[in-house]
């Protein structure tokens, strides 16, 4: 009891004087998330707009398949994307492996499937409120696949913050395809389950609060935006 | 004869109608000529709303024949209004531009007709208001500020004034009024037969599917051909 206590008032103390080791490891834990998602959302944005509204043959079959993909476990997209970009894979002439680039393309395979499968249905369900207006006043598909990703976009700006929140405390891929090299792509999660298992724990504390604080901080702004939205929009 | 600019008359030979699978329209010969206010009656569950989903092209017949003029797609220069409007959220100017956008309309020419329908329902100082939080009339009256900037030839109106109180249902009435004078042809469902009267040149009387009755509105409020037309109207009156 008593080493927890001190490990977790050194934890403090890392945190609160912005420790440079620890601000070097969540900035770089911020940008690889914050990238693959901004990726993420390029691809899953309008993946899932056009499945909502599109009609076209294995559309049903391809709605179970991306809904299944949201449970992709972490592990075996470390190992496919591993598999990808080793020295003997098909992307190994581009030299990614254990760099911050293998890491983002990891957590885009893993967060896509969310944003696009969520899209689909947030997408979807306004299709069913929109679909004769819009058609009435002469949307094609395209057109009204747009319209309603704009009218939507407050509760799409939280199915960005659910998958930002996926890929900064995902761990797995990220240690397959990163390494945890220090300095390089050792990143929150991986630095927690190092350092715990080396026994040095305030560091591990120290991230695990600060990674607590980001995914709190994430939850309280998408419920700040849609009771915003609710009341400034309708 | 037939005039394809502007997608009239409306000829439906022998159409049936079934969304969802379930059949709801059968054998309607109808031909809407351009200028007249049409008013489809009948019971619940009769066909009304589908069948002016059919005219307006978002309900494809599952038998029979639709033209519009000379074409079978729907052509330009229609618009509806439903019971329920549907805004984006977006202000209430916005609203009206996008459909002028989806339209075509360019220029200077789309900021003049906003101001010119927001002024015609009575909105013009709600124009920067987001739609989504008007009030239910002011939100059917928006509906009608943008098919009034579209000009449309015809006007698809789904029982635009069901769910207004009855000062929002006469303004609406009046707006109605104002675009048929424009020379825009209206077709239109009401379980209101007081509304029917007011608003009606002719009839078009829908029983279990079928088209029972097609009258001029004074002769099918006083000697309605039908029996199923006779005994709609008795139970009205009741």
């Amino acid at each position: 009891m008593g080493a927890l206590s001190e490990s977790l008032v050194l934890a403090a103390g890392l945190v609160t004087h912005f420790d440079a080791h620890l601000v070097d490891i969540v900035l770089l834990s911020l940008r690889v998330s914050f990238t693959a998602t901004l990726i993420a959302a390029v691809i899953g944005l309008p993946l899932g707009a056009a499945i909502a509204v599109g009609r076209f043959a294995g559309r049903p079959a391809l709605i179970v398949m991306l809904n299944a993909m949201m449970g992709l476990p972490p592990v075996v997209v470390g190992l496919v994307v591993y598999l990808l970009l080793s020295r003997a894979g098909p992307l190994g002439t581009f030299g990614l492996l254990f760099t911050p680039g293998a890491m983002i393309i990891a957590q885009t395979i893993l967060i896509t499937p969310i944003i696009a499968a969520l899209t689909r249905q947030i997408v979807a369900d306004a299709w069913g409120e929109y679909r004769e207006q819009l058609t009435s006043l002469g949307a094609g598909t395209l057109r009204a696949a747009m319209t309603l990703l704009w009218d939507t976009r407050f509760s799409l700006a939280t199915v960005m913050l659910a998958g930002f929140g996926r890929a900064i405390a995902e761990v797995g891929a990220v240690m397959i395809v990163g390494g945890n090299i220090a300095g390089v792509t050792r990143v929150m999660t991986t630095t927690i389950a190092l350092e715990t298992s080396k026994g040095d724990l305030p560091l591990a504390l120290a991230l695990g609060l600060v990674l607590i604080a980001i995914v709190v901080l994430l939850n309280a702004l998408a419920q700040l935006t849609r009771e915003w939205a609710k009341a400034r929009f309708g | 004869m037939a005039d394809s600019a502007t997608g009239l008359p409306i000829r439906l030979h022998q159409v049936a109608a079934a969304p969802g699978g379930v059949r709801v329209l059968t054998g309607i010969d109808i031909e809407l000529k351009a200028g007249g206010r049409t008013v489809l009656l009948g019971p619940n569950g009769a066909g009304k709303s589908t069948l002016l989903r059919v005219l307006h092209g978002l309900i494809p017949p599952s038998a029979g024949s639709i033209a519009w003029g000379d074409a079978h797609t729907r052509p330009q220069g229609q618009a509806m209004v439903f019971q329920r409007p549907v805004m984006l959220r977006r202000s209430a100017a916005d609203n009206v531009r996008y459909a002028l956008d989806l339209a075509g309309v360019r220029g200077a020419e789309v900021d003049a007709r906003i101001a010119e329908a927001l002024d015609e329902v009575g909105l013009r100082a709600l124009a920067n208001r987001p739609a989504r939080v008007l009030s239910g009339g002011e939100q059917q009256k928006l509906a009608f500020a943008r098919v009034w900037a579209l000009r449309p030839e015809v006007l698809f109106l789904d029982e635009p004034t069901a769910s207004l109180d009855p000062a929002a249902a006469r303004s609406v009435e009046q707006i109605i009024a104002d675009i048929h004078a424009r020379g825009t042809t209206i077709v239109m469902t009401t379980h209101n037969l007081v509304q029917a009267k007011r608003v009606a040149d002719d009839i078009l009387f829908l029983h279990a599917g079928r088209l029972t009755e097609r009258t001029s509105a004074q002769e099918f409020f006083t000697r309605p051909r039908s029996a199923q037309a006779a005994e709609f109207l008795e139970g009205e009156r009741l």
